[in-house]
This record gives structure tokens, C-alpha cells and sequence, in this order.
């Protein structure tokens, strides 16, 4: 394999760019460079961390290990989910909706594919497993707080509606079941558009940098197949657990619509 | 044989307050705008959360699961809301022609795009959609608001039959005294969070 190394001074030229566009963004007043710079630097510190971690962890398989950074990899983008939402719930269960479906979802998903279908050894080889999880993982997060977010957003523009049903005798499932169905369908569109656009329009990251550091092209898009699908798996089982779970939560135990459980947007 | 009978019945702004409605009884309800009757009878229909017992025919309401007791005590809300473009997709188990004839509408209103309508068609549409699930007792939240005189007093009289036929009981909220005077046989004014019931006919 013939990876050409980047020198520090390399990645230096790269910044160059985000400088440059940060000043070009000062000077047109458009007032993103603060967000673009803090956030371009917030990558790097994490990449390098997680590199050197990784690099520790490479050296000590120890599955006690690869758990940890796994459920700190899960907390962070359990955190991520809630703060995304415009109305999220209160209390622990702004949390808890989106940690736990993407407990269920991406590491159900990840862990077979590290069994059954790649059948590393040992099975928590963190070669596969962080990379795999970070990516489903990554994936998962954005088709769940897409699909969250919708989700309550219809559900307190239709509340007249909801509670009419209600009143009607619907019950809770199917009061809610246009609102459910929508915030799914909208989970699921970036994994959908992705997949139908890879190759084509986009060379996915993955395959890219499989394809940089020298793996042979037909390797990589095996991968990357693969990797597309256990994507598409967990952000779809994981919206629909994350969806369905929180239309439960957003009636009581009489089937009442409880807004009330939800931040009002902004607060 | 139908009756709704509300005990120590509270909601954040209404109660405590106790008072029953007889089967093929109709009791109005007037009061000022922010008096809550709107949240008295939400709470009725189990919509809001609620201390006390509501009994419907005395089964209580927590009794039973709260969609069975929203079709026995229905409530039709002052405004109606409609989830599907066609008006017939709200209506599962179709309509009583005779009903829709008696409140001034076609038989083809039911292939009518709920966007045309006006709001007047709703309000008798979202009536007739609730009388279809044949409830006991009917909360009606002003039920004729946005209706001119004649079509109010087709309402007033198909619902005077549907409590007689069925004898269901009525609780009827209404800004409208000649209304009032028509459709009740008793009649109640909410203030303050109680009920104060005016002089019986």
C-alpha cells in the first residue's frame, strides 16, 4: 500500500482555505466566520483525539475498552439529538427518546454486522467496531432528530386535529398514526437520497479515503455497500423506534395529548 | 337511558363543582369568554387532565378506556377539524341521509372537498359526524356559533330528537339566551370556577 503521508504542513495549506473563507465571510458581513472557525477548529481537536485514542486501542483490544468509547460515542450523540430538537421533551426524557433508539438500532446493527457478516476476530476488533459505529451511529443520529423533530412540531401544529380525533373516539395510536408515518418518511430521506445518489453524484467519504489510503477500488465499494446498507438499517429501525416511542410518550395513560411534555420552542 | 353525573369534578380553572344532567335532559351552560366552559367540557371528555369522577349511566369514568368513554360522552368542539380532503373519509360508517336532508345538506356532501365547504357546512358536517357514533351523552360547545338563524334552529331541532329518541343527555354550551331558552330545561351560568344554576322553567 502506498499512502503518501500529510505532513502537518499539508493540513496547513488545507486551513488556509477555511481562513480565507472565514475572512471572506467577515468582510461580507454574512457573520458565520465565528461559528466556522470555532468549529473547524473543534474538529481537528477531536479527529486528533480520537486518533490518538484510537491508537491506544488498536495497541489494547480489550472489549471493556471498545465498550467504553462506545457508550461515550452514544451519550455525545444522544446529546446532539436533544439539542437539535425545537420542542424536545422535558426532563431526562429529551434525553432518553433518542439515546435509547439509537442504543437499540446502532448497536443491534453494528454488533451483527461485526458477527455474521464482516466475522472480525475477536468479534470487538476496534478496527471494525469504532469505524462502523461512528458511522451508523452518525447517520443514525441525523435520521432520528430529523424524524423527532417533526414529529412534535406536527403534532402541536395538529393538536386541534389530534384532539378532535380523540374526541371522536380515535385512539391515541391512530390520532397521531398521519403525524408518525410523516416523521419517519422525513427521518429516512437523507439515508434514501444518499444511497440513491452514491457513486453517481457523491464518491462517499468512506469509500474515498478507503480509496486514498490505497485499498484496491473494488474492495472499497464492497465496503462501502456494505456500509450503506447497515447505515440505511440502523437510521430506519432506529427513526422508527425513536418516532414511535416518543407519539407513545406524547399521550398519557388516558390518551390524552400531553404538549405539556414538550419545551415550548426556545425556552 | 343515559346520564352524566360530574363529583368533586376540578380542572385547573373549573371546580370543585357537582351537578348531573338526566337522561333526555339538555342543561345549558353560559358564561363569559375565559370562564373556562370550553375547559369544563374538555375535561368532561377526558381530553384534559381532571380530579374528581365524571360518571356516564354510573360507570365511572376512569373506568373505562379512554377512547370508549370519548364515544359515549362526545364532544363537539366549537370549531371542527378535519384530518382528510374529502368529506365522506371522515365518516366511517357512512351518514343518516335523513339526518343530512333535516340539517339542509345534500346527500352528495359527502364527496365534497372539506376546503370548499364553509364554515357553517363544517359546523352541521362535524355534528352529524359525531351523532353517527350515536354517544350518550353530547357536549356541545356552542354547536350552532357560526350558523344563521335558520340553519340554528334545524340544529336545535335535530338534536331535541336525537335526546328524546335516544335519551341522551345534553350539556350545551350556548351565548345565545333566546337559544337557551328554547333548547334547556335547566340552565347554569360558569363564573368564578362554579356553576350557579339560574331559575327552573
Amino acid at each position: 500500500m502506498n499512502v503518501v503521508s500529510l505532513s502537518p504542513f499539508d493540513l496547513a495549506l488545507a486551513a488556509l482555505l477555511i481562513l480565507a473563507l472565514a475572512g471572506l465571510s467577515w468582510r461580507l458581513r454574512i457573520g458565520s466566520e465565528r461559528q466556522l472557525l470555532i468549529s473547524a477548529a473543534r474538529s481537528t481537536v477531536q479527529l486528533v483525539l480520537i486518533g490518538l485514542v484510537l491508537k491506544l486501542l488498536f495497541a489494547n483490544a480489550h472489549p471493556l475498552w471498545v465498550g467504553l468509547l462506545a457508550v461515550v460515542m452514544l451519550a455525545v450523540a444522544g446529546r446532539e439529538v436533544m439539542v437539535r430538537q425545537k420542542r424536545r421533551f422535558v426532563g431526562g426524557w429529551g434525553f432518553a427518546v433518542g439515546t435509547l433508539s439509537m442504543f437499540v438500532s446502532s448497536f443491534a446493527v453494528t454488533v451483527l454486522a461485526l458477527l455474521l457478516v464482516i466475522g472480525t476476530d475477536p468479534w470487538y476488533a476496534p478496527q471494525y467496531a469504532i469505524p462502523l459505529l461512528g458511522m451508523i451511529l452518525g447517520n443514525t443520529m441525523n435520521g432520528i432528530s430529523l424524524g423527532l423533530d417533526r414529529l412534535t412540531q406536527d403534532a402541536a401544529e395538529k393538536r386541534q386535529i389530534i384532539e378532535s380525533r380523540l374526541a371522536l373516539g380515535h385512539d391515541a395510536r391512530r390520532a397521531i398514526a398521519d403525524s408518525r408515518r410523516e416523521a419517519i418518511r422525513v427521518g429516512m430521506i437523507p439515508i434514501v437520497n444518499a444511497m440513491s445518489a452514491a457513486g453517481i453524484v457523491s464518491l462517499p467519504g468512506m469509500m474515498t479515503g478507503q480509496i486514498l489510503a490505497g485499498t484496491p477500488p473494488v474492495e472499497a465499494v464492497k465496503y462501502q455497500i456494505l456500509v450503506m446498507f447497515l447505515i440505511a438499517a440502523g437510521t430506519g429501525f432506529g427513526t422508527m423506534v425513536a418516532v414511535g416511542f416518543a407519539a407513545r410518550r406524547l399521550f398519557d395513560e388516558r390518551q390524552r395529548l400531553r404538549l405539556d411534555r414538550l419545551r415550548p420552542p426556545g425556552a | 337511558m343515559a346520564s352524566l353525573r360530574l363529583q368533586h369534578f376540578a380542572t385547573h380553572h373549573v371546580g370543585p363543582l357537582a351537578v348531573s344532567v338526566a337522561a333526555a335532559e339538555c342543561v345549558c351552560v353560559e358564561g363569559a369568554s375565559g370562564s373556562g366552559k370550553t375547559l369544563l367540557l374538555r375535561a368532561i371528555a377526558d381530553l384534559d387532565p381532571h380530579r374528581g369522577e365524571a360518571h356516564c349511566d354510573d360507570v365511572a369514568c376512569s373506568a373505562m378506556p379512554a377512547p370508549a368513554w370519548r364515544r359515549s360522552v362526545a364532544l363537539v368542539a366549537a370549531e371542527s377539524q378535519w384530518w382528510s380532503d374529502l368529506v365522506g373519509d371522515h365518516f366511517e360508517h357512512g351518514v343518516d341521509a335523513e339526518w343530512l336532508a333535516r340539517l339542509d345538506l345534500p346527500p352528495a356532501a359527502m364527496t365534497w372537498q372539506v376546503a370548499r365547504c364553509s364554515t357553517g357546512e363544517r359546523q352541521r358536517l362535524a355534528l352529524l359526524r359525531t351523532l353517527m357514533h350515536a354517544p350518550a351523552v353530547l357536549l356541545l360547545d356552542e354547536p350552532t356559533g357560526n350558523l344563521d338563524e335558520r340553519n340554528t334552529r334545524r340544529v336545535e331541532s335535530l338534536l331535541a330528537d336525537y335526546r328524546l329518541q335516544r335519551q341522551a343527555a345534553l350539556l350545551w354550551v350556548s351565548h345565545d339566551k333566546g337559544q337557551i331558552g328554547r333548547v334547556a330545561q335547566r340552565h347554569f351560568v360558569l363564573d368564578q370556577g362554579q356553576l350557579h344554576e339560574c331559575g327552573r322553567r
